[in-house]
């Protein structure tokens, strides 16, 4: 009960408000204006690189993130290398926003230390133009949380596999190879799954470190939500912001179905 | 409920009598006073019993609620401070770095709770939008505001302004004489706007005096988008969003923004200069209104007459705004000349975008942008 409480304030409730008023206009009137405005030029191309963001740092994340996690896991259980790892983790998972895009701009944008000490040394990485405020810019530094996100989530399940399970795979007569197809692959790939699913997600949902490093564009679909929503010339559009808002909802939903979809099927290999 | 509702009439007594008392004490012979009624709907300090009973009434509610007025914009800090201490009122800053669309969203969603916002400081285009939510108003220097400036009735009269600029780190990148220097390769990775066009009206305003440099007119901005669209794809425009803190750092040694913002910057980077070409001098103000559900009316009217004495306009001119009475109070000779000497300085004939030329300008840049920027 009150986890349906919970859920019914904070998910639900808020979710009828924003589909409700994805259809009304500016004088509270029907309308499937905000939905058609979708098909505005920039919003597709904002749905499309966003989507294509949020997954490939949530691919890259989650494997970066997994074998990082795995060689954690091969160490000592209580050794430093894993407390540190698990900390540092902890706090660069929550590392996002302003405050990370202008570290990186401090380092590695055009100004930044590092930066003019490559190119005094014969290494102008922005040769071909300052890719840091462009969409492998945003990849660089969504990575920047995402991976740390990926080891807090998967090491418990690194942890559940047994050393005995690989001990009686190798009594058995199995390779390394028949180990990670037949016994810890298919144990761990519904978690990994999962985990991609959310590291998706929270890319997906990212706002203030994408709007601090590509603020014209507005390449993020959070930022048009922001644009049709405060806009001081007057671009004042509640209800197409709400119609983005249900995209952006419909394709979390998509890919979440996708992602029970692939579940099952990897549950039926075990 | 019974005490409640003694302890409310209570209040109310109590306040009552300190009103009168105060009233009494103050106007010097008259008996004016300013109730809460009347101070709602009155639209001028003399209909409400005189300045000193509009004071009065203001201390008596003794607490102002403003929104979206950074410290560190046009010397706001020094003018919130001042109003605090010279009354003695004490004044809830609300969400400072809000938008102008934030503060009209926050009159329709806390109406006249406590909590709402009594007075707005507002771009233009939201003025004009949401007349009906502001109570008409005129403060008593009236009559030094341009008629193009204001609303006839006083429901918005616009307080400071300046002229959109070039401002640059001239120990970065060379003098700028004309807009067409920034395609020099000197400029590459280096020019930014102070915010998003689709959405900050001083970045709107930066692509418009592009637009009017490069021969276009207010009527037609897409010459000024076509301008960025060509310094984007020759790698010079960066998207990044400039702050203070990517000027002192470098990393956007450009930005267009507007001249009294800029000048500020001279604090971290000493080698920062303002350029206005003459050719494109525009010229935006905001403006002033007063909640028409203001909970504390009497105070929001006392921070409007503050504002437009010649103690307020001289704070905003100390923060490099140029106040609307700039022109009259250099006539009377009440202007602050030292703070007057620090704009930067202008040739030409100042344009301003009418209502309907800024929301052409809107509509062709939420259309176009994105895809001239990407």
């Amino acid at each position: 009960m009150p986890f349906l409480a919970y859920v019914g304030f904070f998910l639900v409730l808020p979710s009828v408000i924003i589909g409700i008023g994805a259809f009304l206009n500016a004088d509270n009137a029907f309308t499937l204006d905000n939905f058609r405005n979708l098909s505005r030029s920039y919003v597709f191309k904002a749905t499309i690189d966003t989507t294509v963001i949020s997954a490939i740092t949530a691919l890259l994340g989650a494997s970066l993130g997994a074998i990082l996690a795995y060689a954690i896991v091969t160490g000592s259980p209580n050794g430093l290398l894993r407390r540190l790892t698990v900390s540092a983790s902890g706090v660069l998972a929550q590392f996002g926003g302003v405050t990370l895009a202008f570290a990186f701009i401090a380092s590695i944008g055009s100004a930044g230390f590092v930066y003019l000490f490559a190119k005094a040394h014969g290494f102008d990485y922005y040769a071909h133009g300052i890719w840091l405020f462009d969409i492998p810019g945003l990849d660089l530094v969504y990575l920047y949380f995402q991976i740390p996100l990926m080891v807090l989530v998967f090491l418990p399940a690194l942890d559940g596999i047994k050393p005995q399970w690989r001990e009686a795979a190798e009594s058995l007569g199995g390779n390394t190879w028949h180990y990670w197809r037949h016994v810890a692959g298919p144990l761990l790939f519904p978690a990994f799954l999962g985990a991609v699913l959310l590291l998706f997600a929270n890319a997906f949902s990212a706002y203030a470190t994408a709007n601090a490093l590509i603020n014209q564009g507005q390449p993020v679909l959070a930022q048009q939500i922001a644009g049709a929503m405060s806009s001081e010339v007057g671009a004042f559009e509640p209800g197409f912001a709400k119609a983005i808002a249900i995209e952006m909802i419909i394709i979390v939903t998509l890919v979440t179905i996708l992602y029970s979809l692939l579940q099952r099927r990897t549950a039926r290999w075990l | 409920m019974r005490l409640g509702s003694l302890t409310r009439r209570l209040g109310i007594a109590v306040v009552a009598l300190f009103v009168v008392a105060a009233c009494g004490s103050s106007s010097g012979g008259g008996s004016a006073s300013c109730s809460e009624s009347s101070a709602k709907t009155a639209t001028s300090a003399s209909a409400c019993g005189g300045m000193s009973a509009l004071e009065a009434a203001a201390k008596a509610e003794g607490k102002l609620n403003v929104i979206a007025l950074p410290r560190d914009w046009a010397n706001y800090g020094a003018i919130l401070d001042g109003f605090a201490a010279k009354y003695g009122i004490k004044i809830t800053s609300d969400n400072p770095d809000g938008s102008s669309q934030d503060e009209v969203n926050a009159v329709k969603q806390l109406g006249s709770t406590s909590r709402a916002p009594d007075v707005l400081d507002v771009g233009m285009a939201v003025a004009l939008a949401n007349t009906d939510l502001f109570a008409p108003y005129k403060v008593a220097t009236w009559g030094d505001i341009l008629d193009s400036q204001k609303e006839s009735t006083g429901l918005w009269f616009q307080d400071y302004g300046g002229f959109m600029s070039i401002g640059y780190d001239s120990s970065k990148v060379p003098d700028i004489k004309s807009i067409d220097d920034l395609k020099g390769a000197a400029f590459k990775g280096k020019v930014a706007l102070n915010g998003n066009p689709k959405q900050a009206n001083a970045a709107l305003n930066g692509v418009m005096m592009a637009n009017l440099a490069k021969g276009g007119s207010l009527d037609d901005i897409s010459a000024g988008v076509q301008f960025f669209h060509d310094l984007k794809k020759a790698g010079t425009f960066v998207p990044v969003q400039a702050t203070t803190a990517t000027v002192k750092n470098g990393t956007t040694p450009v930005v267009f923004d507007w001249d009294y913002l800029s000048a500020g910057h001279g604090k971290d980077v000493p080698a920062w200069k303002v350029f206005v070409p003459n050719n494109a001098i525009l010229g935006g103000y905001y403006a002033q209104a007063i909640s028409k559900t203001a909970p504390h009316p009497a105070a929001a009217r006392l921070w409007e007459e503050y504002l437009y004495s010649d103690e307020g306009q001289n704070l905003w001119l100390k923060g490099l705004a140029r106040p609307v009475r700039q022109a009259a109070m250099e006539k009377s000779g009440k202007i602050d000349q030292a703070a007057a000497a620090k704009l930067p300085a202008v040739n030409g004939t100042p344009q301003f975008m009418s209502d309907t030329q800024s929301t052409a300008a809107k509509n062709y840049v939420v259309a176009h942008w994105d895809a001239a920027i990407a």
